[in-house]
């Protein structure tokens, strides 16, 4: 743990753990799309975001994305019209709030993913669509 | 008539004995491939590859007998007068541009009216939009009714002595609706209109006759017919398709060239430039060979069976939304799910191992009609039975007290 944190940076440590931790006992497919779903329903609607310059491309469902920064960290939101897509969503903000512009450029996330189990599993549109959340993230990253 | 046991009947599927668990209704996109269709384009590959239409060697001569057995067997599959009038493409959407940039270039003109309808599948909507572009024709659009049926009084009322071309789906990919082609025709025919049938949802669910419809043109894809990818035919009556100019130019499309100019093959080799999809329509031969020996007649009323029973199971479900219910219907069930959008209710038969479609089904107007943004759609073949309607029962409750808990 102490080596990645290094590596990663403390906070996305510490994000990419917690949603670990949360997918790791979870043994079948049920259980683990059942807390995704659990997690885009949890996510607050934010039909303010639903705008054209928002809009995440690429994505199998609606998808949107918006950024704030306070003291070189950003805090992500997003929404999405179909539930898994929100999931998804949850996932990526939770996993990219709190961090730096260093540590989200730095972040494995092939790794995180393959680490958490889903990507053996989401169909191809869906891939698609969370590399394209993550790319949007990246880029937001880059420009700020 | 006996009918069909979908068990044997799947045995000939090598993909279903790797994935027997997988409940596959995803057939208006695509069929599954018996075990002969496999073995014939292996043995294409294995035992006698070469081309066709230059047979000076035993292989060559082989090839082309296969080849062109495929031409034979597909008119006799659609009862057409000649092979003559049998052209193979790489689908139906390849003999749908085929006829609008031949027939269409030569034949409509600014202030002709090209008629559809409002349930075409892409393939024989854009090519028509295309063909007004560049005519200055007028595409008018036979409207769907609330029931999901073409309105024909509409399309009658369309009808004048403008209409060139009529273009119409026999059966639609996104409601299943078997539209009445003869009376489509017909009134086609009073208008001295030419009349184009898209069969590619028909093609594999009921037994076609081009002579007894009297339509001019005729199109399917062998994917959706248990054949290979890349592979269809065009029917065209004989006098139609010589009096159309040749589309694609190249190797055997030809008769003479000189440095001055060419003349054309004769038909139908006048529409098929260059090396054919040679393995394709063997493969396609295989394919009708299998429904020939199963019978349409019986793929046509197990089907039928298969989806009442599926429809009046699905019907149980309070949150389950029919998409059109005309009287006459094939094979297609298109639904959404009260509070559940399409693409995770299809995610998550997924995890069932169910196999459906989402989205709008490349027919985006049939879709706008009913207002629905996205929908899952399950669509059955002769491989299907009563165990995977109750199946995608079982696999939609699931979904909805997954989706829909909390």
């Amino acid at each position: 743990m102490t080596a990645s944190s290094t590596r990663f940076g403390r906070s996305a440590v510490d994000n990419a753990r917690l949603l670990l931790d949360a997918f790791a006992p979870l043994d079948d497919w049920d259980l683990k799309y059942g807390l995704l779903i659990d997690m885009g329903r949890e996510l607050p609607a934010a039909p303010e975001i639903q705008t054209a310059e928002n809009q995440v491309h690429g994505c199998q469902s609606q998808v949107w994305l918006t950024h704030r920064k306070e003291n070189d960290r950003f805090t992500f939101t997003g929404d999405s019209d179909a539930f898994i897509s929100r999931g998804l969503v949850a996932l990526v903000t939770r996993l990219y709030s709190g961090l730096t512009r260093e540590e989200i450029l730095a972040f494995d996330f092939g790794g995180f993913l393959a680490e958490l189990g889903l990507n053996t599993r989401l169909s191809m549109g869906r891939s698609r669509g969370l590399e394209a959340m993550v790319g949007r993230v990246r880029q937001i990253a880059a420009q700020g | 008539m006996t009918p069909i046991d979908p068990v044997a009947l799947k045995s000939q599927f090598p993909l279903f004995q790797k994935l027997p668990e997988l409940v596959y209704l995803d057939n208006a996109s695509t069929t599954q491939k018996p075990a002969r269709v496999i073995e014939a384009t292996r043995r294409y590959y294995e035992e006698y590859a070469s081309n066709v239409h230059r047979a000076s060697y035993a292989i060559s001569a082989q090839a082309e007998e296969a080849y062109e057995g495929t031409r034979e067997t597909v008119r006799a599959f659609l009862n057409a007068a000649s092979t003559d009038e049998i052209v193979f493409t790489r689908g139906a959407t390849e003999g749908v541009n085929l006829v609008a940039q031949t027939f269409g270039r030569a034949n409509i003109r600014s202030g002709d009216e090209i008629i559809v309808s409002e349930m075409e599948h892409h393939a024989n909507f854009v090519p028509w939009q295309m063909l007004c572009e560049q005519t200055g024709a007028t595409l008018r659009i036979i409207p769907i009714g609330e029931d999901g049926a073409l309105c024909m009084e509409t399309y009658r009322s369309l009808l004048s002595e403008r209409t060139k071309f009529v273009s119409v789906v026999h059966v639609s990919n996104g409601l299943g609706t078997i539209n009445p082609v003869e009376a489509v025709i017909r009134g086609a025919r009073s208008v001295g209109a030419a009349v184009l049938i898209d069969a590619a949802q028909s093609a594999y669910h009921m037994p076609l006759d081009v002579q007894a419809l009297d339509c001019d043109f005729l199109v399917f894809s062998g994917h959706k017919l248990y054949g290979p990818t890349g592979i269809g035919v065009l029917y065209g009556k004989r006098e139609r398709l010589d009096a159309m100019p040749a589309w694609h130019g190249g190797g055997d499309m030809i008769k003479t060239v000189t440095v001055d100019g060419y003349t054309v093959a004769d038909l139908p080799i006048k529409f098929e430039a260059g090396t054919p999809n040679i393995v394709g329509g063997i493969g396609l031969g295989a394919a009708i060979e299998f429904l020939n020996e199963v019978g349409l007649d019986r793929v046509e009323a197990h089907e039928r069976s298969v989806m009442e029973y599926g429809l009046s199971k699905l019907a149980t479900i309070p949150e389950f939304r029919l998409i059109g219910s005309p009287n006459h219907r094939v094979s297609v069930i298109s639904f959404t799910v009260d509070g559940c959008p399409a693409a995770d209710v299809a995610e998550l038969l997924d995890l069932r191992n169910i196999a459906v479609r989402v989205g709008k089904h490349c027919a985006h107007p049939t879709f706008h009609h009913f207002g629905v943004t996205s929908a899952a759609r399950a669509s059955l073949a002769c491989y299907n039975s009563v165990a995977d309607m109750d199946a995608l029962h079982d696999g939609l409750v699931y979904a909805i007290r997954t989706l829909r808990r909390g």
